[in-house]
């Protein structure tokens, strides 16, 4: 991808370009992913079409709060994030890694062609975009790969959809990953209103594909008008939290009260590292078939949270809620930084609305900010 | 009695003290030789003996009524041996037992004891080291009782 | 594919080490094997599990690997009936291994707790063979009972040397043993080494590590001359799966070993 947004490279589309878009795209073969309603929640699953976009829906977003309501208009993208991250369709959650048959000589893998689906995802938020560049620092960029990662994201096809509205839990502005996306998207799409959205260019492939539906060149108007709705949105964010220092605090706080206080409040549930778009923590479980002579790795998402998890013979290092809590905070805004080079925390807010007590992390980073005791 | 001073402030419990407290300790000393197998203390004794450990192994034992002997802990030449002499009733509250043959500062503790409540500097001088030892081995114990090698029951 | 795949592998021995321990040799032959001492490797049971283990020492130029192991656990105890000419999987080396080159020129001191033992025993042949590299050698090794001593007869074979000063203690014993009973901490004072100009390697258990640090900075070694080796959860070793975190660190691949003075911020804070 090369870099985007030069006047050039920004153009206008109407809703029905849009729609042809789409068509165009699963001309192409790929199968379309983006935000639908589903079970009473706006989640990313298939589209068939346009059609299957939350049109005129919307969700509201508190601390362990999250609804569906109508809105007045009929806008497209008019509605935050869902429970679900796009890191199900990559880090998916159960995968197997590694089957083998049993032989004379011990075992033998049963080598299996790796996943090839033709993925697009349309209409994804700038901080899911970001979280997947998180998790493709882990999985792709450290010392090993991940090769069935690797796979899943080989060759995905990426519509962003800018946030011209933000949610009541919604920090991205903070963590400087939205509301407009910057890097990672073949388009970008601003909707101005029912009928009007302004697309940044993001790469070749995404030239090529807006070609195929009438567009003109974005106006000077249309372009102020998406930075206004830009600018608003960032300015309207549910929740701040300042991103500075935060690797030097959570290194010098690990004895500070308030985390007794949250582990009094916190369940423990890990709802907070599923809904994490960027959490990568993962289980392997061996097994074999009833008969003994096939064996398979599963790799499965697993959480912080749980006691198990940091079992060593003897016992689990953070038997405590209040370590596993630590554990979390500390990793995803503190210690990520050492290990991978940026936060492990795009702001999207999924741990505040999906946590069943409300725990949010913002106001716990600015009582942690307090001096211990107080 | 000159050469016994020489080699009393060569110990290493005594590396701190004056010349002149060397010859004051020197009067409470002689040295004692035990054979291999031989009782330095026994528990429940009454033990009016302080011994300052020169060469072999001497073994701290308890024994444990259907379980035998359990040892539970050597100590080495440079250890000090008998610290139940400084408090009363003065009896020792484990079996000391030589492994090998054993060479030992014996200090007559009545002795010492006179003249530290005499000489509270010398008191001092004393009680350091004596208190130094008993941390260390106060420390050994708690990481012993820890039993950190024992693995998942 | 996957990094997490691994080699069937045969084994050419099993050895009875204690009574809950053996080790398994495993022939490498066929792909040629170069580790350091002190790294680990992911030993895999047939449909069972995986787990992380210690390279405890290698036969015939890495030809022939060996891994001691405590049955302690859901893949560890099934692994017991591993016999000769049985196959596991392997993948490895991982992790950090004993910077055997900072103590050349000096004196370098190796404490060793119960298991410890095994990940330390490659840095000792290995010190050993190239004697003249170091000035002193000194190996202080501590286990729970005289019948839990690791590779007694090649630590008697590392103490008949002239040139080596080998230390064993046992926490508890009874009338029958004749070496020293005590914490091996208690061999730390008694060792003779230059400590400003000494280079500690020491492995255990987390308490023993700790009390072994400790006493190592009382005679005035520096943090920064003691290297430990720490436990945590491996599953995957590729610092992929997040279960060895601690602190910053994923154990599997900034660890096991670990020069002290850059864990002192964590290592006294609890469940990290």
């Amino acid at each position: 991808m090369e870099p985007a947004g030069q006047r050039n490279d920004t153009i206008a589309l109407s809703r029905n370009a849009l729609a042809g878009l789409v068509n165009a795209i699963k001309l192409d073969g790929f199968a379309v992913f983006g935000p639908t309603v589903r079970d009473g929640a706006i989640v990313y699953d298939h589209l068939d079409s346009l059609e299957d976009l939350p049109i005129g829906v919307t969700d509201k977003l508190a601390p362990g709060h999250y609804r569906l309501a109508p809105r007045e208009d009929h806008a497209l993208f008019g509605h935050h994030v869902g429970p679900h991250s796009l890191r199900r369709e990559f880090l998916i959650p159960v995968a197997t890694l590694f089957r083998a048959r049993r032989t004379p000589q011990g075992f033998a893998q049963i080598e299996e062609p790796p996943p090839a689906r033709k993925l697009a995802l349309f209409g994804v938020r700038p901080c899911d975009l970001a979280a997947v560049a998180i998790q493709d620092r882990v999985l792709l960029n450290d010392a090993y790969r991940d090769t069935d990662y690797a796979a899943r994201r080989h060759g995905v096809l990426v519509i962003a959809a800018n946030c011209t509205q933000a949610g009541g839990t919604c920090f991205c502005a903070s963590m400087n990953t939205g509301p407009e996306a910057r890097a990672g998207f073949d388009l970008a799409l601003t909707e101005l209103d029912d009928d009007t959205i302004v697309c940044t260019i993001g790469s070749d492939v995404g030239r090529a594909l807006v070609q195929r539906v009438e567009h003109v060149p974005a106006s000077d108007q249309l372009l102020e008008r998406a930075r206004l709705l830009l600018n608003d949105a960032a300015t309207h964010m549910g929740r701040t939290m300042d991103p500075h220092g935060l690797r030097d605090l959570l290194a010098t706080t690990l004895e500070h009260p308030r985390w007794d206080d949250i582990a009094s409040r916190c369940l423990g549930c890990a709802n907070c590292t599923l809904s994490c778009p960027t959490c990568f923590c993962t289980s392997m479980e061996d097994m074999t078939s009833l008969d003994g002579t096939e064996a398979s790795r599963l790799r499965r998402w697993d959480s912080c949270f749980t006691v198990a998890f940091s079992y060593v013979h003897g016992g689990a290092v953070r038997p405590s809620l209040k370590a596993r809590y630590r554990q979390w905070l500390t990793h995803k805004l503190g210690s990520w930084h050492d290990q991978f080079g940026s936060s492990g925390c795009v702001g999207c807010g999924r741990c505040i609305t999906w946590c069943p007590v409300g725990i949010d992390l913002t106001e716990e980073i600015t009582a942690l900010r307090q001096p211990g005791g107080s | 009695m000159e050469d016994l001073q020489r080699v009393l402030r060569e110990h290493h419990f005594l590396k701190g003290l004056s010349d002149d407290h060397i010859h004051l300790v020197v009067g409470c000393t002689k040295n004692m030789r035990f054979k291999k197998s031989e009782y330095l203390l026994r528990e429940g004794a009454a033990s009016g003996t302080f011994y300052l450990l020169r060469e072999g192994q001497v073994s701290l034992e308890a024994y444990v009524s259907g379980k035998g002997v359990m040892r539970l802990e050597t100590v080495e030449p440079g250890d000090v041996l008998g610290v139940s002499w400084a408090f009363p009733p003065s009896r020792a509250h484990l079996d000391a037992r030589a492994l090998e043959p054993v060479l030992a500062f014996a200090v007559d503790g009545a002795c010492l004891h006179a003249k530290m409540e005499a000489d509270p500097a010398l008191g001092y001088a004393l009680m350091k080291p004596l208190l130094e030892a008993t941390y260390a081995r106060l420390e050994r114990s708690r990481l012993q009782g820890l039993d950190v090698y024992r693995t998942g029951v | 594919m996957h990094p997490v795949v691994p080699q069937p592998t045969p084994i050419t021995r099993v050895t009875k080490e204690l009574s809950d321990t053996f080790s398994i040799h495993l022939d490498v032959s066929a792909r040629g094997f170069s580790y350091r001492p002190g790294q680990f490797n992911m030993l895999y049971l047939f449909g069972v599990g995986e787990v992380p283990i210690s390279i405890s020492g290698d036969r015939e130029q890495g030809q022939e690997l060996v891994h001691t192991i405590r049955a302690v656990g859901g893949v560890t105890r099934p692994m017991r009936t591993l016999k000769t000419g049985d196959f596991v999987g392997l993948r490895g080396p991982y992790g950090t291994y004993w910077p055997m080159e900072e103590a050349h020129g000096k004196d370098l001191l190796i404490a060793a707790g119960g298991l410890g033992l095994a990940p330390l025993r490659p840095a000792i042949v290995h010190a050993l063979t190239h004697r003249d590299r170091y000035r002193r050698v000194i190996v202080l090794y501590g286990a729970r009972s005289p019948d839990e001593l690791l590779f007694l007869k090649e630590v008697e074979r590392w103490r008949g040397r002239m040139d080596t000063e080998v230390a064993v203690t046992v926490d508890h014993a009874g009338d029958d043993w004749f070496g020293h009973v005590g914490v091996v901490t208690a061999l730390v004072p008694r060792a003779t080494f230059e400590a400003k100009d000494t280079v500690a390697f020491v492995c255990g258990p987390e308490v023993m590590i700790r009390f072994t640090v400790r006493e190592l900075e009382r005679r005035g070694v520096s943090r920064e001359a003691i290297w430990v080796s720490m436990e945590r959860s491996m599953k995957c070793a590729i610092g992929h799966c997040g279960h060895c975190q601690y602190g910053s660190h994923f154990v599997c691949k900034d660890g096991p070993v670990y020069r002290f003075d850059r864990l002192a911020p964590i290592f006294h804070v609890r469940e990290v």
